[in-house]
Formats: C-alpha cells, structure tokens, sequence
C-alpha cells in the first residue's frame, strides 16, 4: 500500500477572534495550508472535517469554491480533528485519492462546555444534578491517580507554568503571557485538586492539513512529513471515563489512549523512546501528566521526577506541547486534533520560531483524548 | 404539617416511595457484571439477558473532587444562584462486590474527605419543581464516625 505525506500546514489562530466565524477560521486555515503546499482548492479530491459548535464543514465549498469534490463531515468528540486525519489518512491509503486536505475548526461560547445529556446517551438526571461536567471527572481521574502513584500538586503546577511559558513563544496562542508557579498555585480551585490556571478554556480557532501519496510528495514540497500511524480507539470496559455514571470494580489496563498508543507503534515499527517530540492531550494538567503514562513514554509515577527535571521542556529528552497545548491555546473541539498535528510538522520541518527545539528531530507524536472515551494517536516522520 | 408530594428526579434510579431506598443495577446473567443506572444489556459481555438489582447502600469513596461553579443551567437545575451558590462535593463510591456509583456528596470539604473513607447512600429532597413537588435524588454521605 501507499504511504502517506503531509505536504500543506494552515492554521487560524487560536483564542478569540470577534466577529469572524468558526467556518471562516477554518476556511482560513484551508487556505493557508493549500498555500503552503503550492496547490489550489481544485487541485483536491476529497476532505474530511469537523466542528462541534461551529456548524457543518462541508459547507466551505460556498467559500472555498463549488468544485464537485467529495466532503466527508467528522464528528468524533474532542477527537474530531483527529479522526478527519484518519479519513483522510484511509482514504489516500487506500488508493482511491492521491491528495486531498483533512480541516478542523470551532467556536465555543465564554465558559465551561455545556452538555447535551441525552445526545450523549445520558440520562436528563445526570445533567440535572449537576454531573454533567467535563471539569470534575479530570479532577476526580487526577485525585485518584495522585493517590495511587505519589503525584503532587507540585507536578501539577509545573505542566501549567511549562505549558504557559511555551505559548508565550508561539504567535498562534490564545494565551502568550508566562504564568508563574505562584500564579498557577494560588489560583482558585475549580474541580479539587485542578486550579483555574491548571484548566484550559474553551475557545476558537481552526487548522487544515494538505495529504497526499507519498511518492507524490517530493514533487510538489521540498519538506514533506511523513505520517508513520494514525488510530483512533475507543474505551474498553473498565476504564475510567469522562460521563460514566458507573464504573466497573475490575479496571484495564488499557484505557482507550494505551489501546491508541500501541497500536499506533505497532503500526510505525518504532517504540516511544525513539520519538522526539510529542503532542499530548493536557485539558488540564492532571491530563498532560497521566498521558505521558499512557502513551508509553514513563512509568506510572515517574512523572514527578520528569517535571522536576526539566525532561518535558523544550530543551529536554522529549518535548511536550512546545506550541503550549491545550492550556496555552484552549480548546476549540474541531480543531485541536489537528493542531497538535500542525505543531509536530512545524518542529520536524524546523519551523518552530522562538520555541523550535534546539536539536535535529527526526519523529514526532500526537495525541489528543475526546468524551465519552476515545483517543486519537499519530506518529510522524521526516 | 402539610407533607408536599415526592418525585424522583428520575424512575428506576432508585427503590421510591421507600423508608429504605436503594439504587438500582442491572446484573448480567452471563459474566455477572453489575451496572448502574440499570441498562438493557450488559457493556461488558454486550449480553442481554440481565436483572436488575437492589445495590448496597454502603461502601468507600474511590476517588472525588469538589465541584467549584456554577453548572451551566440548563442543564443543572440546582436550586443556588450565582449569589448563593457553595461548591458542592462529587466522588465515586465503591459499593462491595458491586460497582462504583458516580454520585453528589454530603460533604465539600476538602479535608474531610478521603480515598477509602465509609460512605452510605441517602435519598433527600434536592430541589422543589414548578408544581410545588419535593424532587428526590441519591447522595452519599460519609458514615458518621462512632
């Protein structure tokens, strides 16, 4: 089979951009990706893309241009973004198109995400009685981890101040002001042990992708990025997720993220300590650090001593969120997914700017976590 | 005393009207798993052939966390305003040989709370509706300390 190349990054900023809509912010990004690999929108043969908020992405044609292409919309949670990549992804793989662009964006309301119990296969109760959010099952997932592998309030402090100080180097984030450990530790408690600074916020912004085959990529872009693996997984029983109103006594030990995480190796042939750089989902910071796990980069506990020293950092061992992640540039559901795919492509094509890390890259890793249980993994590769 | 009308806030959530409420599972035939709120087929074994059963009432808190604002309402439908609204305490509790039940907490303090610590299932009055009915919900509390 072919493999396939990314050829062509866009990206609206993140944060929040009056008076301009989601779409229009992924339209943006759409052309800026095509720009970037050289093409015109008639030069694609299909897409895949999503937005939870911000309407149906298939409508873009009207303003990118009405050329007949086949447009798949994606709706996958938090893993929108991520599951348009695996379309498309599939869809070259498969040898049924040579290129075509996979496109995230949204536009959420100030606040915290308001829940559709019943969409979510939910009972009205749990919405109700106030359960129904997001926040308290990161703080009870972290609370219960903590407990159980020795993490501190410390480790959880260091994921937000690093995350922020990142940000600060990327002209694309919501939040480009650093944060010091005493402004994250002292901030108000949202979901015990999560602080506000520890959260991220849900925001605007979009991000597209150019795909194509590739034995095709050298042709068209002097630096293609390889995509190694993609996977997306959903939750096995007795994992602990966001909306379970139960949970069962005997847990896995491969929630949906270690069912992602391995696959996607197994897919790349290479194992998490030949990555150079990784992307990993920090909604918050009880997430950033339990992913690191997770996704087979440290033990269960050791991430305690990463943090402290320094590992995670740009000029560390393995880089995590060097665009400042989630917490730096908040959380448009469609387009997130795909921005941690935009940053990766970035380092390993040395584009990075101001948060470029310092040493030659050659792999890169995503992942990004979505209600009601899913993960999204990729691998990528110069 | 005039007593006002009870409602679940939900059916088959729980045993109502009791003086001995219990929360509501179902039980797979085939591997034996239990689920709360009780459900058609079992996630597990995707069996369906399942019972529904009365749950213990008490077991230990697993894991929780203290809920710091305001819900969006709707959906909530707590009865606090933005003025009068205290954080209120949420955890998992895991009731013996059975299933770990997300539920509201009797208790938003911080240091009060503890991963192992007893808790027992009580049904109160959560919030009256536009009828003037009292709406009843489960909450656990944590066993007083003898």
């Amino acid at each position: 089979m072919v493999d396939v190349a990314i050829i062509g990054i866009g990206i609206h900023p993140f944060g929040r951009t009056d008076g301009v809509t989601g779409l229009e912010q992924g339209v943006f990004a759409a052309r800026q990706a095509l720009k970037d690999a050289g093409l015109e929108w008639s030069d694609m043969n299909f897409a895949y893309g999503g937005s939870a908020a911000a309407g149906a992405a298939d409508t873009m044609v009207s303003k990118l241009g009405l050329t007949g292409l086949q447009f798949i919309n994606v709706a996958n949670g938090c893993a929108t973004g991520g599951s348009a990549l695996q379309s498309a992804y599939m869809a070259i793989k498969s040898g049924m198109f040579d290129i075509g662009m996979a496109v995230g964006f949204d536009k959420h309301p100030r606040g915290a995400f308001t829940v559709d119990t019943q969409s979510g296969g939910l009972g009205k109760w749990y919405g109700d009685i106030g359960m129904a959010l997001t926040p308290q099952f990161f703080g009870m997932k972290i609370q219960r981890y903590m407990h159980d592998y020795g993490i501190t309030e410390d480790t959880l402090v260091r994921v937000a101040v690093k995350n922020y100080r990142n940000g600060a180097k990327n002209p694309n984030a919501w939040r480009k002001t650093p944060l010091s450990y005493e402004e994250v530790a002292t901030s108000q408690m949202v979901c015990h042990p999560l602080r506000k600074y520890m959260f991220c916020s849900p925001a605007e912004g979009g991000c597209a992708m150019i795909l194509c085959r590739a034995d095709k990529a050298k042709e068209l872009v002097r630096k293609p990025v390889y995509l190694k693996a993609v996977s997306v997984k959903t939750r096995p029983f007795g994992s602990f997720e966001v909306f379970s109103q139960s949970q069962a006594l005997e847990r896995t030990d491969t929630p949906p993220t270690v069912l992602a995480s391995r696959a996607a190796f197994e897919m790349a042939g290479i194992g998490p300590d030949e990555i150079d750089v990784a992307q990993l989902q920090d909604t918050e910071s009880g997430a950033e650090i339990m992913h690191m796990a997770e996704n087979g980069f440290c033990k269960d506990g050791e991430q305690e001593q990463w943090l402290r020293d320094g590992v995670t950092e740009i000029t560390g061992r393995l880089p995590v969120n060097t665009d400042g992640g989630c917490l730096a540039n908040g959380e448009p559901i469609g387009a997130s997914g795909l921005r941690q795919v935009y940053e990766i492509c970035a380092q390993l094509r040395g584009e990075g700017g101001e948060r470029q890390v310092p040493r030659e890259l050659k792999t890169g890793y995503t992942h990004v976590y979505g209600a009601p249980g899913l993960s999204g993994v990729t691998i990528l590769a110069r | 005393m005039s007593a006002a009308k009870q409602i679940p806030i939900a059916e088959g959530l729980f045993t109502w009207p009791s003086n001995d409420p219990r929360l509501l599972g179902s039980r797979c035939s085939a591997c034996g798993i239990v689920t709360f709120p009780a459900q058609k087929s079992c996630p597990a074994c995707s069996g369906q052939n399942v019972e529904t059963i009365e749950l213990e009432r008490r077991g230990t808190l697993w894991t929780w966390t203290i809920q710091g604002f305001l819900p969006n309402k709707p959906p909530y439908i707590g009865p606090e305003t933005a003025e009068s609204f205290r954080p209120f305490g949420v955890g998992y509790v895991e009731l013996p040989n059975q299933v770990r039940i997300e539920s509201r907490l009797k208790c938003k303090d911080p240091s009060k709370l503890r991963i192992g610590m007893e808790m027992e299932l009580v049904v109160e009055k959560y919030v009256e509706d536009d009828a003037g009915r009292e709406v009843m919900a489960y909450f656990f509390q944590p066993v007083a300390e003898r």
